[in-house]
């Protein structure tokens, strides 16, 4: 009988382009704290193990996962860090529940995007350096590429991707933690310069600072513990091969594949019908549209009509990042995921206020690891 | 096909040090372009100003009463937050030192460095700064030595921990 795990506590930090008056330190403790009063639990006592997510170049810090206990209350307790979206720490913390080793997991992770001073160079590090990277374009041309594929593949058209940048950006006006909140029109958007053609300026997610901690607990220890527990019902996540030259470009396998675990454990078989609410990653516009075919939301080719009909509007048959999705809130590197999970948490509490989708009672989380790669994970929630 | 052989000529290419710069065996170079800020924050950006003042400030934690160094703004041990600063001596004494003889390019150093652990007067036993020993010699350095810091002029100082140039013996 596999042990149920909880969401008990959430925490987060507002999310904002620069934050100079703070450390990265004092971003994670505000957020520590707020999950820790969100889920009454004291840190020092009551947690058995702590999972963070960074990632060395982000951090401008070798070996950044030393730094990580202190202002999550670790110190002295077993902490690993993972280099990888923060919804991989949900599911490391999700089995080493199950296993009965813990009872109590805590996961952290954070922007500090404003202090990388040179962004795309850092991402271009990310590409191989024999063969790819000599050719010196920048990388984000690597989205410019997939979605170009997407549109041919699926017959999908630019004006819906736009689509999706304006219903994210006016989601966000709803939210008072994102600072990308925008009332965009369509005609708008479709004056927005190019970038990496077929992709323009405004389909692309900017950075943002900020913090989010996560307490996870068993059935058990939910019973001793205040507040309103959402269960994680099913978890998954994939890598598919890095090779530029032989990857899929036109769909999300990666995303496919992670959903088909999840929806496997969650007992999942329509997700379309099942999903209530779905919080995925949108870096790039087109890359709503390519996850939801990928998740099963939609059929494949499909997910542009629905965005253009309404149905991913907040008060529509399938709402899709009500947040504002990385386009309202900002891209949060690594902690993005865990983004996109709090969100999806308020929502089944009931606690989303104006962005409220009524009724929801299960929820699909997804994150992507950005260019160049092709790895994500995908968590469904419950209540 | 036999699956074991005698090897009478040693076959094969041998690799010489040389064939690597002259382009006989291929490989890439890259410098990474990887520029960084970290925003000192509340903890750390009172510290740095008080440095600035020719001051070293701790943080005090009811709790636990540890007075520590350098300033943070949760107590590592109680996770409380910690607001009460104190300003400490800049004498102390050294915790523990190494005697440098090695520089970041591997080369050696004819004059070693002493980067020490000095725990200030003031802070709680065992804590202290980081920082670097001057006007001692492996000879007269050691563990338990009395040292004071020796500050930049007041007109140099930028808010930063090379505004104390070294501790030297007092």
């Amino acid at each position: 009988m596999m042990r149920r795990v909880a969401i008990v506590g959430i925490g987060f930090t507002p999310f904002r382009p620069l934050s100079p008056e703070v450390s990265y330190r004092e971003l994670v403790y505000e957020s520590a704290q707020r999950a820790y009063h969100d889920a009454g639990i004291n840190p020092r006592e009551d947690v058995d193990s702590f999972i963070t997510v960074a990632e060395d170049y982000e951090e401008g810090t070798a070996i950044f996962d030393e730094y990580t206990p202190d202002q999550l209350g670790a110190a002295l307790r077993p902490v690993h860090t993972i280099t990888a979206d923060g919804l991989y720490a949900i599911s490391a913390g999700y089995m080493l529940i199950q296993t009965g080793q813990c009872e109590v997991v805590v996961v952290e992770g954070h922007s500090k995007a404003s202090n990388v001073l040179t962004p795309s160079y850092i991402s271009a590090l990310a590409l191989d350096p024999i063969y790819n990277r000599p050719l010196r374009f920048h990388p984000a041309c690597l989205a410019g590429m997939e979605m170009a594929r997407f549109l041919v593949e699926t017959g999908t058209v630019r004006e819906q991707c736009l689509r999706v940048a304006v219903k994210n950006r006016r989601n966000a006006l709803l939210n008072p933690l994102a600072p990308y909140g925008a009332d965009l029109t369509l005609e708008e958007a479709l004056a927005s310069p190019p970038a990496f053609a077929p992709l323009s300026e405004v389909e692309m997610s900017r950075s943002a600072d900020g913090a989010i901690v996560v307490v996870l607990a068993s059935e058990e220890a939910t019973r001793r513990l205040k507040g309103h527990p959402v269960w994680i019902r099913g978890v998954g996540w994939c890598s598919d091969s890095p090779t530029l030259e032989t990857r899929e470009w036109g769909e999300a396998v990666y995303a496919h594949l992670s959903a088909r675990m999840a929806y496997r454990l969650a007992g999942i078989r329509n997700p379309a019908r099942e999903v209530h609410l779905a919080e995925i990653d949108d870096t790039y516009a087109y890359k709503e549209l390519m996850h939801m075919e990928a998740l099963g939301l939609c059929r494949r080719g499909e997910a542009g009509r629905l965005v253009e009909e309404g149905a991913t509007e907040r008060d529509g048959l399938l709402p899709v990042n009500v947040s504002g999705g990385s386009l309202g809130m900002g891209h949060l590197g690594e902690a993005t995921g865990l983004a996109r999970l709090a969100e999806a948490v308020m929502h089944l509490r009931g606690d989303a206020e104006r962005r409220q989708v009524k009724g929801a009672q299960t929820a699909l989380v997804q994150s992507w690891r950005g260019v160049p790669s092709s790895s994500g994970a995908v968590v469904v929630l419950g209540v | 096909m036999p699956l074991r052989w005698t090897v009478n000529e040693f076959r094969g290419t041998p690799l010489r040090e040389s064939d690597i710069p002259e382009g006989r065996v291929l490989s890439v170079r890259w410098d990474p372009n990887a520029r960084y800020a970290w925003d000192a924050g509340i903890a750390i950006g009172r510290f740095l100003q008080g440095l600035k003042e020719g001051r070293i400030l701790g943080v005090h934690c009811p709790s636990c009463r540890r007075t520590v160094v350098p300033p943070r703004i949760v107590c590592e041990n109680c996770f409380r937050p910690l607001t009460q600063w104190v300003p400490l001596q800049d004498t102390g004494t050294v915790q523990t030192v190494s005697v440098c003889y090695v520089n970041w390019d591997a080369s050696r150093r004819r004059e070693p460095e002493f980067p020490a652990v000095i725990a200030l007067d003031g802070a709680s036993p065992g804590c202290g700064i980081l920082h670097i020993l001057g006007e001692v010699t492996p000879q007269t350095v050691r563990v338990g030595l009395r040292v004071r810091a020796l500050w930049k002029p007041p007109q140099e100082r930028t808010g930063a921990i090379t505004d104390i140039c070294y501790f030297r013996p007092l």
